[in-house]
């Protein structure tokens, strides 16, 4: 350990502002770019299945929506 | 090989065996930035000139080397994209962009920080720091760029472009501190020599690269995911998915 007390350990020696100013911005950022994954996610699967169980419950005229997506089921495009 | 290349390279593979590696990744990430947080934050003995400023280190260092890492996973990608059409590598590409400009601007402002007590200014036009801003456009404007057209294909091109080109700037930031010699000190880490600080003290150091690197590819893993659902959505295998999951 290499600060005597909590307290010493805050005040990092005089340079509490500096040290703490830049790891709190990198800690906010890293942990809001996980948030924003997270989120981006579960968005992201919230619409795909509302749109998935709107197929199923209401099978559409095939000619109106996804009309290449029974074709290409197994196109293995790279 | 090509067997290889070619299932890695089919979104339907790649979404399925990126989710299995995805939570090793972020295990490892978490465990190595907390044991580097608390060892380089409250263990590591104080620098004999600098104080406790210099405990900066541990987050300025490890984000500069990722912003400068993701830079070149980002051409690659946009290389492998360009010459074999693997629509992977593009989708890698764009969700790796934002974390590179968030690492840039991080490795820029803890610099900013520290400047002040060890060198009395945030900011000169030195060769590095300069470099490094040229570093963060250079990610707003393969962001902005690829956003720019309506059509998604011109966007990844032009985009990949910029990625290919840019990437000149990496030899610059990482020589800069060599050839004009202004503020910034050189590296202190050098492959071909000891590093010339306590092992108490470049160990963490190393703890928190490594934590750092293993953040990005768990984020790149996750966010490329969703890139792939979001592109795929009208494929049979992604709707399949969605009708499984509840």
């Amino acid at each position: 350990m290499a600060f005597s007390s909590f307290s010493a350990f805050l005040a990092m020696g005089g340079h509490a502002p500096y040290v703490w100013a830049a790891w709190g911005v990198t800690a906010l950022l890293m942990i809001a770019s996980v948030g924003h994954a997270r989120m981006e996610r579960r968005l992201l699967i919230r619409d795909l299945k509302r749109r998935a169980r709107r197929e199923t419950t209401r099978p559409l005229p095939s000619t109106s929506t996804a009309p290449n997506s029974l074709q290409a089921s197994h196109t293995d495009d790279t | 090989m090509w067997t290889f290349i070619h299932k890695w390279g089919s979104p339907k593979w790649f979404y399925s065996m990126s989710g299995k590696l995805q939570p090793w990744f972020w295990t490892v990430s978490l465990l190595l930035i907390a044991v580097g947080t608390l060892w380089g934050l409250a263990f590591a003995p104080a620098d004999y000139q600098q104080g406790n400023s210099f405990r900066i280190i541990y987050v300025h260092v490890p984000a500069a080397f990722l912003a400068q890492s993701i830079f070149v996973s980002m051409a690659a990608a946009a290389l492998v994209f360009m010459v074999w059409k693997i629509k992977i590598a593009d989708m890698a590409a764009t969700v790796m962009a934002p974390l590179g400009a968030v690492m840039t601007f991080v490795a820029l402002f803890s610099g900013a920080v520290w400047g002040v007590p060890t060198w009395g200014t945030w900011w000169m036009w030195d060769a590095r720091l300069t470099s490094m801003l040229i570093l963060l456009f250079l990610f707003l404007g393969v962001i902005a760029l690829r956003s720019a057209f309506t059509s998604r294909d011109s966007g990844s091109r032009a985009a990949s472009v910029l990625a290919m080109v840019g990437v000149i700037n990496i030899p610059i930031i990482k020589y800069s501190v060599d050839w004009w010699f202004t503020l910034h000190q050189p590296a202190t880490f050098r492959v071909t020599s000891s590093p010339s600080m306590p092992t108490e003290m470049w160990l963490p150091l190393l703890i928190m690269v490594l934590g750092f690197y293993c953040f990005f590819i768990a984020l790149t893993l996750m966010r490329t995911r969703s890139e792939i659902l979001r592109r795929e959505a009208n494929k049979r295998w992604v709707m399949d998915l969605m009708k499984e999951a509840h």
